[in-house]
């Protein structure tokens, strides 16, 4: 039988113990959420767990990628803490369905200026603190990376 | 406490799931519009649009309805990587590919949610 695998460098999605590793970022991140739920309760109509969930989540992927993006060339540690990390928890922590349905809830209830509210700013601050996490990732690592030249020694110490 | 261990172990499988069809996406299909995400999340709302409607339709009770929902939806479905995608769309000078994958990607979702609630309603 034809066999398609054996290449050294299998796509990560088919690597049963990279799904494996995103797998259980993934039960955390959803538990987390989860958690929140049961604690953050919406007030005036806005469903602020998912809110804070997601504004949250954004950051810290952001943050993430940009710091490993600038490691350079990804070891395969990297990998599983990018995928265990960032499309486990953090990608399970975060959910646009729940986003999606809290909208169709909003809207069906005939509260459309929450759900217009809501989306506009889940969506101008998701983005911000998105872009804010890749910018203090990249000016950490510059800072890191010239603290070290300076010193004379190697720059991948920190 | 079997709720949290329920919503924990279908979020992983939620995730792994995403995780899967993204790859298997992007091998067939590269872009540089992150329709993978897009799909991921579209297909997610549509799916918790039909779990709460058999909540409300026809009495699909919590113990299925919150991990089903809560994890799975929540683990299958991702904020975070549309935010990044976003935001690596507008630094490659794409800001109108940008808005449209934000704005277009909470449309769809609102649209397929909404579409998931009808369906069930009109069941028998």
């Amino acid at each position: 039988m034809a066999r398609h695998g054996g290449r050294m460098t299998r796509q990560a999605h088919r690597r049963p113990a990279l799904v494996a590793v995103v797998a259980l970022g993934g039960a955390l991140g959803a538990a987390a959420r989860y958690e929140l739920g049961l604690a953050v309760h919406p007030v005036d109509g806005w469903p602020l767990a998912t809110l804070l969930a997601n504004l949250a989540g954004a950051f810290l992927l952001g943050a993430l990628l940009e710091a490993l993006v600038r490691r350079g060339q990804e070891t395969a540690g990297a990998r599983v803490v990018r995928l265990g990390l960032g499309t486990g928890v953090l990608g399970g922590f975060t959910t646009f369905s729940s986003l999606a349905l809290e909208l169709e809830r909003l809207l069906a209830a005939g509260s459309g200026a929450v759900a217009l509210g809501y989306a506009t700013v889940t969506l101008l601050l998701g983005f911000a603190a998105c872009l804010g996490g890749v910018v203090i990732a990249s000016r950490h690592h510059a800072w890191r990376y010239a603290g070290a030249t300076a010193d004379g020694a190697d720059g991948a110490t920190g | 406490m079997t709720a949290l261990l329920l919503v924990g172990l279908l979020g992983g499988i939620g995730a792994a799931t995403r995780f899967v069809v993204d790859g298997a996406v992007r091998a067939r299909w590269a872009r540089t519009f992150p329709v993978a995400t897009m799909l991921v999340n579209v297909t997610g709302s549509l799916l918790i649009g039909l779990l709460f409607g058999a909540v409300t339709s026809h009495g699909l009770g919590p113990g299925w309805s919150v991990p089903a929902i809560t994890g799975f939806c929540g683990g299958y479905t991702t904020f975070s990587t549309t935010m990044v995608e976003t935001v690596r769309l507008v630094q490659s000078g794409q800001v109108r590919r940008a808005v449209v994958n934000a704005i277009g990607t909470t449309l769809a979702c609102l649209a397929a949610a909404a579409l998931g609630v009808a369906v069930m309603a009109l069941v028998p």
